[in-house]
């Protein structure tokens, strides 16, 4: 193709295919961003957009495909090539230098040569952040700004590169309403002033308030792609989560649930930084039951597991387990009640160099000692049961950091099983793990449930939830938009609940 | 031939070689300046290593400078292995010896079954009691116990030499020393004609309860938790406050015990200078050591060794004596470096 490189699209993706190992990320992906417009790349998480996008900016190579800037064909091989050919990208974790100035940050990595003129440079920053209307105070430091306003810093700085296409990955995630509403002036302005955006979302009503096109991502592969005038959030999200997932309904026996075994009572709870993360939340789990809670990742999910495992404290509301009060009660309580957990990052709760034994007795390491004396023989004991019956390939005095995430997960699911707990709270069982792994703690989750314990599994993986839950509830920031039973659940519906549409 | 590296616990051949080849370079890089001083160097690093081993009581002297040693490696070995970053021992060590002081000075009329066991609690207490503060601020108020444990240091030394200077100056000599401690108090001599004393055998068992108790009870485990990973600690019901506090309180006590041998031991008195950085030497110690009890034990006779060389050296070659310190340094920090080795394998592997 010849195009006129004058009267190109700003960028072209076509047949971009990208595997990690044996897993296919981005499978002949076809993305068109035209010039002066503000374009969503919409889907799940792990649908494949950021993996899309890291190959638009140099950060991997795809394996198949091309690209096209401004009609010209691109070999981009690294994050400063993609800034030459006027791409920029602002990721979520921003890539700032707190303790320098917002004019440092910026000429950070530009500058070539000394001496550095910084009055000279403060001059082109205020400029610039003028040209942008990006409101900043370019001698601020940045450890002195706020979320929005770093993000800003973000934003000028891929500008003061001559960034004609800008790629924001999420870039709400971080902010508070008001400061999205500023975001969103401040990207139509630029749209307008000649400006490309790609806008990076799972978010359906910012994705239809901001853009000109959408284009979804559906495991890898491209699910549509449309007009956003000519869309509505129903059709969007029914292309987000598909229609996929031959419901693999698990076994048929549907035990009739039993009493309320964890009642979860107008909770609310804060995040790490003071925000609030869980808005009176109320759940029942019966015995017998598994709850499936969906939602995409960061809408409270993380913070009510904390709670439930007696890591978080609640600010008010009432968690009670079998009727017996367990609000703000510390893991050894919540144990003794009947709870087992599972955490969502099993490698980030196990004592990583110390003995597979050691981790599997470590929640009663009390019961497994005299008089303060380790039992060891029983700690050997019990601990090799658990590994030959659990199949874990492993030696009992091997660091449990050296096991892989299948057998690390299956110590974590022996741990909590062989305690008999009688409510479950599982979170992102199956992250990361292969296919047989994923079948097999499935499985025993499934066994515990015919057994009648109470379990609330939080996932981010839908066809998970699908397969394994007989109701579901889904959370959007931090609330309970609505819990259906399995069996009636229809997908478009969760979708539109878990993207936080309420109302067509 | 090329050299493969991999990240791999060492084969023991290669830990074996490790001080030989940190010898080596620390001669490597200390010759200059023994040369310098028209020392021969060769000689130098003989009465640096060898020379110490050449009599019994030069042997022995290793031993009872690695006697405080042990103790305030195993001091600070265990809060380390916790999670607790004391780095406050020399403080604790000071407190420990200012209260074997003022118990040993009020047992003139005592028997020493009673005096003995009364001055070790003293100083135990003692170390405990000013391990406290930090650890009840850490806890509660969650301020970092690096920087108080630290900054107490200077207020123990100071604490020491405001009574040196006002009650306990010593009434006859005027000396900034405290008056002896009465005879009953005193360290039975475990072997005539040495310095070696009980203290040295109190050092020993704490090493030995060290190990037990890291290996062999359930405090053990969850401290050790701690120390690993907090938060996983914290989700698998371990009380991670409470065992840190335990943790810096035991700390503590074995540096006040440090601080006791030393009065009760060596100087019968307290002085200034009772203790030159046997507190800061403990946390290098523990390191070395990579907090486990053997390794702590072969890192404080290995600093009692060079410490008895260093005296040798600058005496009978009559050196400027802080070249002594400068040869020191240099192994300590050469055997720092070396000690990384530990977690590598090094291979030679025929191109193929």
């Amino acid at each position: 193709m010849t195009a006129n490189p004058s009267t190109g699209p700003a960028v072209e993706m076509r047949g971009i295919t990208k595997r990690f190992g044996s897993v296919l990320a981005n499978s002949g992906i076809d993305f068109k961003l035209d010039r002066q417009e503000i374009h969503a790349l919409l889907g799940e998480n792990g649908a494949g957009k950021t993996t899309l996008m890291r190959i638009l900016f140099g950060l991997y190579q795809a394996d198949e495909g091309e690209i096209f800037v401004r009609g010209e064909s691109a070999t981009i091989r690294s994050p400063k090539e993609a800034i030459a050919r006027g791409i920029g990208m602002v990721s979520q974790h921003f890539a700032l230098v707190p303790t320098l100035t917002v004019t440092e940050n910026i000429i950070l990595g530009t500058t070539s040569g000394l001496p550095l003129r910084m009055e000279q440079a403060h001059e082109r920053v205020a400029n610039a952040a003028k040209q942008f209307n990006m409101a900043v105070d370019p001698a601020a430091r940045v450890q002195d700004l706020s979320v929005g306003q770093r993000q800003r810093v973000e934003i000028l700085k891929a500008l003061y590169r001559q960034a004609k296409v800008l790629i924001l990955d999420e870039p709400t995630a971080v902010l508070i309403p008001q400061e999205v509403d500023l975001l969103f002036e401040s990207l139509r302005k630029l749209r307008d002033n000649g400006l490309s955006v790609i806008f990076i979302s799972h978010k359906l009503h910012e994705v239809m308030s901001i853009t000109d096109h959408v284009t979804v991502l559906r495991g890898g592969a491209v699910a549509g792609a449309v007009q956003t005038s000519s869309t509505n959030p129903k059709e969007l999200a029914r292309m987000m989560v598909g229609h996929a997932a031959a419901r693999a309904r698990k076994s048929e026996a549907t035990a009739s649930p039993g009493q309320a075994a964890l009642v979860i009572d107008r909770v609310n709870a804060e995040d790490n930084k003071g925000l609030p993360a869980l808005k009176d939340i109320s759940l029942t789990v019966k015995a017998g039951e598994i709850l499936g809670l969906a939602g995409v990742s960061g809408n409270g999910q993380t913070e009510l597991a904390e709670v439930l495992s007696g890591i978080r404290q609640v600010s008010s509301g009432r968690v009670t387990v079998n009727d017996r009060d367990v609000t703000n009660a510390d893991p050894q309580a919540l144990m003794a009640a009947g709870v087992g957990r599972i955490p969502e990052d099993s490698r980030a709760n196990v004592i990583g160099q110390m003995s597979v034994a050691q981790n599997i007795v470590i929640e009663h390491i009390d019961d497994y000692s005299r008089n303060g004396l380790l039992d060891r023989k029983g700690i050997t004991q019990h601990a090799r049961e658990i590994i030959s019956e659990y199949q874990i390939k492993t030696g009992l005095e091997d660091h449990i950091r050296t096991l892989s995430g299948g057998n690390l997960q299956k110590v974590v699911l022996a741990r909590v099983l062989s305690g008999s707990p009688r409510v479950l709270i599982i979170a992102q069982p199956t992250r990361g793990l292969d296919v047989a792994a994923t079948e097999y703690v499935r499985g025993k989750l499934l066994e515990q449930r015919e057994e009648g314990a109470a379990i609330l599994l939080i996932s981010e993986d839908l066809d998970e939830i699908l397969q394994l839950s007989d109701r579901i509830a889904v959370i959007y920031e931090g609330q309970i938009m609505d819990v259906v039973d399995a069996e009636k659940a229809e997908i478009d519906r969760l979708g539109l609940l878990m993207a936080g549409v309420v109302h067509e | 031939m090329r050299i493969q590296i991999d990240r791999l616990p060492a084969p023991l051949w290669q830990r074996l070689l490790i001080p030989v080849v940190s010898i080596f370079l620390t001669f490597v890089i200390t010759a200059g300046f023994v040369t310098a001083v028209d020392a021969n160097p060769f000689e130098a690093t003989y009465y640096f290593l060898l020379d110490p081993f050449s009599s019994r009581v030069k042997g022995i002297e290793i031993l009872v400078k690695a006697t405080p040693l042990l103790l305030t490696g195993a001091s600070v070995a265990f809060a380390f292995a916790g999670g607790y970053w004391n780095i406050g021992a020399e403080g604790q060590l000071y407190m420990g010896a200012v209260a074997a002081t003022a118990v040993g000075l009020q047992m003139h009329d005592a028997s020493p079954w009673i005096a003995i066991p009364l001055i070790v609690l003293g100083g135990i207490a003692a170390g405990m009691g000013w391990a406290v503060i930090p650890a009840l601020m850490k806890v509660r108020l969650k301020i970092d116990e690096v920087v108080t444990t630290l900054l107490l240091n200077s207020v123990a030394i100071f604490i020491v030499s405001a009574l040196l200077n006002g009650p306990w100056r010593d009434p006859v000599s005027q000396w900034p020393q405290s008056p002896e401690i009465a005879a009953a108090a005193i360290f039975p001599r475990l072997i005539p004609r040495a310095r070696l004393h009980l203290g040295f055998l109190i050092a020993i068992g704490v090493i030995i309860l060290f190990w037990f108790v890291m290996k062999r009870t359930a405090f053990g485990v969850k401290m050790r938790a701690v120390g690993i990973n907090r938060e996983a600690a914290r989700f698998s019901g371990i009380h991670v406050d409470r065992v840190m506090f335990t943790v810096a309180l035991v700390s503590g006590g074995i540096a006040g015990l440090a601080g006791a041998g030393e009065v009760a031991g060596i100087h019968f008195h307290l002085i200034d200078a009772i203790s030159p950085g046997y507190g800061y030497t403990g946390i290098l110690i523990a390191t070395l050591g990579s907090l486990n009890a053997i390794g702590i034990g072969l890192a404080a006779v290995f600093i009692g060794l060079i410490d008895t060389g260093a005296q040798t050296v600058s005496r009978v070659l009559g050196v400027p004596v802080f070249l002594g310190d400068v040869i020191q340094a240099s192994l300590l920090l050469v055997t720092l470096g070396m000690l990384l080795l530990q977690n590598y394998r090094i291979m030679l592997k025929r191109k193929g």
